[in-house]
């Protein structure tokens, strides 16, 4: 392959949107297992030990040491899964490239600031006044 | 070119010419299931910080989840969870190059189906009437 003589646009040309796309496969499939474990988890010891939505409830939850590192362990896989996978979406289906692109931001932020709002939230139940 | 006649190339792929397989609606129910749980997880945090601000904060968010849409919500959120994680599996397998013949990839998209659908009835039974 002659790569040095192919220029920019050659080089992309049949590489996928922008060649990230093996990185972004295998980071889709590790956190699909680490889910796999963790958002069942979540949803079987939610449903099974909460006596309802309540604020009691779901303060005897989060306090227990275990529950809030599993929590923390799934907002943080849970976002990174979903926005790899929204990505793609929007890549799909998003033509125009303005709106692609403040699309792209939007997901590429709103989970961020998301997850360090509900990482904040489990600390503070835990270590909070 | 070739005057009247015309050229007898194949004309794959047969756009016109197709019928239905289970695996059409698992491939666009993965994805509308994938984006309805990034709604899903967004809520969640919401709920994660509801509890964080304190009772009086929590209560109108409590009281919501516990009315009739917050549990029709529940219950649509568990069910797209679990047909996401049945195909995801089946995703994950075929990436193996495993179950990737038409009738395999036929009979494990009805399982994916019939678990999406089992799931969350199973889990609702257990949390009513299992103590
Ligand atoms: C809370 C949980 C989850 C959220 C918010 C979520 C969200 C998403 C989204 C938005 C996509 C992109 C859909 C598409 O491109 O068509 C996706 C893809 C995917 N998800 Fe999930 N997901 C979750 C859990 C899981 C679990 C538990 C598994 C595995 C068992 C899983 C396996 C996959 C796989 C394999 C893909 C890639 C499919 C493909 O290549 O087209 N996901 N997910
Ligand atoms: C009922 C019919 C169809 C459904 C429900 C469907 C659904 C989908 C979905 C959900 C995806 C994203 C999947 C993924 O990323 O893993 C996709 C990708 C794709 N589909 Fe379809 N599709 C259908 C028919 C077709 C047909 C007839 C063609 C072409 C003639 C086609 C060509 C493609 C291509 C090229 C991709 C992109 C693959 C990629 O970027 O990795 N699809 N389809």
């Amino acid at each position: 392959m002659s790569k040095g003589k192919s220029t920019p646009l050659g080089r992309v040309r049949n590489h996928g949107a922008a060649a990230e796309g093996t990185g972004h496969f295998v980071g889709q499939r590790v956190s699909a297992i680490a889910l796999l474990i963790l958002a069942t988890w979540f949803v079987l010891s939610a449903a099974l030990t909460m006596d309802g939505p309540t604020y009691l409830a779901a303060i005897d939850f989060l306090v227990s040491p275990v529950n809030a590192v599993g929590v923390i362990l799934l907002v943080m896989v849970a976002l990174y899964h979903m926005r790899i996978g929204m990505g793609e979406v929007i890549n799909d289906y998003i033509a125009r490239p303005f709106t692609k692109v403040v699309l792209l931001l939007l997901n590429a932020l709103v989970p961020l600031v998301i997850a360090a709002g509900a990482l904040f939230a489990v600390l503070l139940v835990n270590f909070g006044a | 070119m070739a005057g009247a006649t015309r050229p007898e190339r194949p004309l794959s792929p047969h756009v016109s010419i197709w019928r239905w397989h289970v695996t059409m609606a698992t491939s666009i129910l993965h994805r509308v299931t994938g984006v309805a749980l990034y709604g899903g997880m967004i809520l969640f945090c919401f709920w994660l910080m509801a509890v964080a601000a304190g009772p009086e904060a929590y209560e109108p968010f409590g009281a919501f989840l516990a009315g009739p849409i917050g549990q029709i919500g529940l219950y649509l959120i568990v069910a797209a969870f679990a047909y996401h994680l049945a195909n995801g599996v089946r995703h994950l397998v075929f990436d193996t190059g495993n179950g990737l013949k038409p009738a395999d990839a036929e009979t494990t998209a009805w399982f994916a189906i019939l678990f999406a659908v089992a799931a969350p009835i199973g889990l609702w039974a257990l949390v009513t009437f299992g103590g």
